[in-house]
């Protein structure tokens, strides 16, 4: 995993490359706290993320729970496939509160709003 | 996953192929009854357990296809998207898709770029489908996903259970996903809703990222009952803390439920509401009962007895999900009465089966030979019980053909697509029973000759018209038992074969020599099962290669069974497949024929009657009750030495609807005959097809009837031929 970041005013995004798994998660870590400490916003670019895992949904959860404790704005945009699939099966989308960019119809079951 | 799931995985794909199967015949049906909502119900879960059961696997590819059919599907479902043909021919092309990215885990391969391709362009199609007004189809999804916010009218989610799981902190370092198990409990029912807490995650300085802090609150839909909903989680289950409560459970037993777990109790009133396990109007008279109580926290009376005292949970209710939970279980019951078992352990079952009925018949021999009778007795009780062990071992590789014939549904309907020809399929006979060894070979050789009858046999629809037959063309399967095999019979209702094109073929490839005016019917058709025939001026894309009339006759001939062909100009022509039900034991019908042994099917004797040496010297036929009957001395045919018996017996065979005489020595009985294959070596030898041993340990040879017969009948026919003038004279 890679993660590459772009500084815009006083915006940060990070680009997430590859997989967001177990194997990766203590680097993870830091690199998203480190990001959270460096600017008030932050957007994390999720398209290139191949696969994510439990410690990964874990890990974007904390980071949103630690900006918004910290009155900053953390925006998750271009939620890849991969991500889609989890964020469905968790009932995520409204949890994180980002727009997510969803292949027509990709709702499926119909519960992804409540 | 560390875990090694190389068995869960046989039976992953062995389930998701018959799950496929389902989905085919389902939109086969919906095509002719597009409002059948079973059936759009059983392709939707084929569909969702399909792609439940890879996510556990993380076959992602699988799971990512199979999710866009799957929306596709629940917009039909969801009656949002008329069900047209088209989609019906690409859900049909998804599920060949799906089956073919199966067989790649099948063959432990990866996906090549045509199969990556091919999916890419079937989910461009499914978009296209939901593309249709897919922003409002949103909105009302959106809608209909929160009625339980709306707070009034109880919903009793009957069938609806309740779990609730919080993943141990170590289970990510023992290499499981959480993830897996919620994929894996979509395939045991629906999940209506899940919410996922993350309450228990601790500040950031202290959060281990390799630990796990989630729980998840979910509703599952599902007529499964609670040791399967717990097995789900059994590989965690040491490690994770999992309540689970039965559809129609008391508004007391979740307030149970929010006590025991850890979370803060008004927040979980909230999940609970939010994922409809009580109403927010339940909950919220609970509360202000309890407020208005105005006593210390201390003191409360729980919440689940005052509703309980406030009759908020209606007994008829619960009674009424608890009956259908019955039902429920009862239905299971009976799904489990089948077992799967390996075909391996019922192949080396018969194999034994097959040496008991060798040994047995030793035994016999030797009560016989000693004369002791109340050994004698002894082996009948137990000769019988073998038998009937046989049969029922027999019977256990016996199955329907009736599965064979529905996946020919979709041949013709894709072929007739194809060629532009509207046929439709008939079948019949479809509880007929054979060896399952059998049935799996069949397939090939039948789906060349339903092909071939589509291709060539049934015509286009302006010739149809025009010889005043109606526009769409009948093709038909049946099955019957019929002495002691099977007969298996495509038929259809086109031009039948012609005879003038068969014979020119055959002259040009130097099949016959002569120009055939005077050959049978039968024999001219029986000329299309050479090498490289075919009569097709047009090669199409389906069949008239060349290749593929003589597979077919290879194929049935392997199977000991024969072809024949029943053919009326402009009528329609019927091929006959006769099979033997089984490959390994049959009930004989031992005979002597110089030094040697010989069995024939009991099922094809029909009598025995006494040779008349006076009478029938040197005749190679005798009047059976005034009746021609052919006979067929076997010790010339196969150039057997060895003197003649004092008297020589006829045993009367009938295979394939021709009837002959097979002149023996000896007639000694039936037996049960555990038929071995010849070596390679003998593999040329016409007219044997197996061997079996006897009780003594000697070998029998088990004759091939209707080679026999055939070749009797070739050999006779040129006898005549060269011979005719002396006869005439």
């Amino acid at each position: 995993m890679e993660i590459r970041n772009v500084r815009d005013d006083d915006r940060l995004t990070l680009y997430p490359e590859g997989e967001m798994t177990i194997y990766q998660a203590i680097d993870l870590k830091s690199a998203l706290l480190d990001a959270l400490a460096q600017s008030d916003e932050i957007e994390l670019d999720l398209s290139a993320v191949s696969e994510l895992d439990t410690s990964g949904v874990q890990l974007l959860m904390l980071m949103k729970r630690e900006a918004v404790a910290a009155g900053k704005a953390l925006k998750l945009s271009g939620h890849s496939a991969a991500v889609l699939e989890v964020f469905e099966i968790l009932d995520l989308g409204s949890w994180f509160g980002d727009p997510q960019v969803l292949p027509a119809g990709a709702l499926g079951l119909g519960r992804a709003a409540a | 996953m560390s875990l090694d799931l190389g068995d869960a995985l046989q039976t992953f794909i062995a389930e998701s192929r018959g799950l496929l199967q389902d989905m085919e015949e389902g939109l086969l049906r919906l095509e002719v009854q597009p409002d059948d909502a079973e059936a759009i119900n059983a392709v939707f879960r084929a569909a969702h357990t399909i792609k439940g059961s890879s996510g556990l696997f993380g076959l992602d590819d699988i799971v990512a296809f199979t999710h866009k059919a799957e929306n596709v599907l629940d917009r039909v479902r969801n009656n949002e998207l008329p069900l047209k043909e088209g989609l019906i021919g690409l859900l049909l092309a998804c599920g060949d898709h799906i089956e073919g990215l199966i067989d790649l885990v099948d063959g432990e391969s990866e996906m090549d770029a045509e199969t990556r391709k091919r999916g890419e362009i079937l989910v461009a199609q499914l978009r296209q489908w939901l593309g249709e007004g897919g922003a409002d189809s949103t909105a009302m999804q959106a809608e209909a996903a929160a009625p339980v916010a709306s707070a009034d009218g109880v919903r009793m989610q009957g069938d609806t259970w309740h779990i609730s799981v919080r993943f141990g902190r170590d289970v990510l370092r023992g290499g499981m996903d959480p993830l897996s198990f919620l994929r894996y409990l979509a395939r045991v029912g629906e999940i209506v809703h899940l919410s996922t807490l993350a309450d228990a995650l601790p500040a950031a300085i202290e959060m281990d990222p390799e630990s796990c802090y989630l729980g998840f609150e979910i509703r599952l839909r599902s007529d499964a009952d609670k040791a399967v909903i717990e097995n789900v989680f059994e590989f965690v289950r040491e490690d994770c803390e999992l309540h689970i409560l039965p559809p129609g459970s008391k508004v007391a037993d979740y307030v149970h439920l929010i006590d025991a777990l850890p979370e803060d109790n008004t927040r979980l009133g909230d999940l609970l509401v939010a994922c409809g396990a009580v109403t927010a109007r339940e909950l919220k008279e609970t509360l202000a009962v309890q407020e208005s109580a105005g006593a210390s926290q201390a003191t409360q009376q729980p919440l689940g007895e005052i509703l309980v005292e406030r009759q908020i949970v209606q007994p008829e209710l619960v009674n009424a999900a608890l009956s259908k939970q019955k039902d429920a279980r009862a239905r299971q019951s009976q799904e489990a009465r089948f077992i799967r078992v390996h075909a391996d352990k019922l192949d080396s079952l018969i194999n034994l089966v097959g040496e008991l009925v060798i040994a047995g018949a030793g035994v016999g021999l030797q009560a016989a030979r000693n004369k002791d009778a109340v050994l004698m007795e002894s082996v009948s009780g137990m000769a019988r019980l073998v038998e009937e062990i046989r049969d029922g071992a027999m019977h256990l590789r016996m199955v329907e053909i009736g599965e064979t014939f529905n996946r020919f549904r979709r041949v013709v309907r894709d072929v007739s697509k194809e060629i532009g020809k509207d046929i439709e399929l008939v079948i019949e006979g479809e509880g007929t029973e054979l060896d399952k060894t059998v049935v799996d070979k069949i397939g090939d050789p039948l789906t060349h000759l339903m092909r071939n009858a589509m291709d060539h046999g049934i015509e286009p629809a302006a010739l149809r018209a025009e010889r005043g037959k109606p526009i769409k063309g009948t093709l038909k399967l049946n099955a019957y038992h019929e002495a002691g095999g099977i007969v298996i019979e495509v038929s259809d209702d086109g031009g039948g074969l012609n005879r003038e094109r068969i014979l020119a073929k055959a002259r040009e490839k130097g099949l016959i020599q002569d120009s055939g005016d005077t050959m049978p019917d039968g024999e001219v058709w029986k000329l299309i099962f050479e090498a490289g025939f075919s009569t097709a001026e047009q090669v199409s894309n389906l069949s008239g290669r060349g290749v593929g009339m003589d597979v077919v006759r290879r194929n049935i001939e392997a199977l000991r069974g024969t072809v024949d062909i029943e053919s009326q100009a402009g009528v329609g022509s019927t091929f006959h497949i006769r099979l033997p039900l089984t490959l390994a034991i049959i009930d004989g019908f031992l005979m002597g024929v110089g030094d040697g042994h010989y069995v024939v099917p009991l099922d094809m004797v029909q009598e025995c009657v006494e040779l008349d040496p006076a009478r029938s010297e040197r005749r190679d036929y005798i009047n059976l009750r005034g009746e021609v009957l052919p006979l067929l001395r076997v010790k010339e045919h196969f150039g057997l030495s060895g003197c003649a018996g004092r008297r020589q017996n006829v045993v009367v065979v009938n295979a394939a609807g021709r009837k002959a005489g097979l002149v023996v020595d000896e007639l000694k009985g039936e037996f049960q005959a555990v038929i071995k294959p010849l070596g390679q070596m003998f593999a040329k030898v016409r007219g044997i097809t197996g061997s079996t041993i006897l009780g003594s340990g000697e070998v029998a040879l088990v004759l091939e009837v209707p080679a026999l017969l055939s070749d009797a009948a070739r050999f006779e026919g040129r006898a005549i031929l060269t011979s005719s003038k002396s006869f005439l004279n």
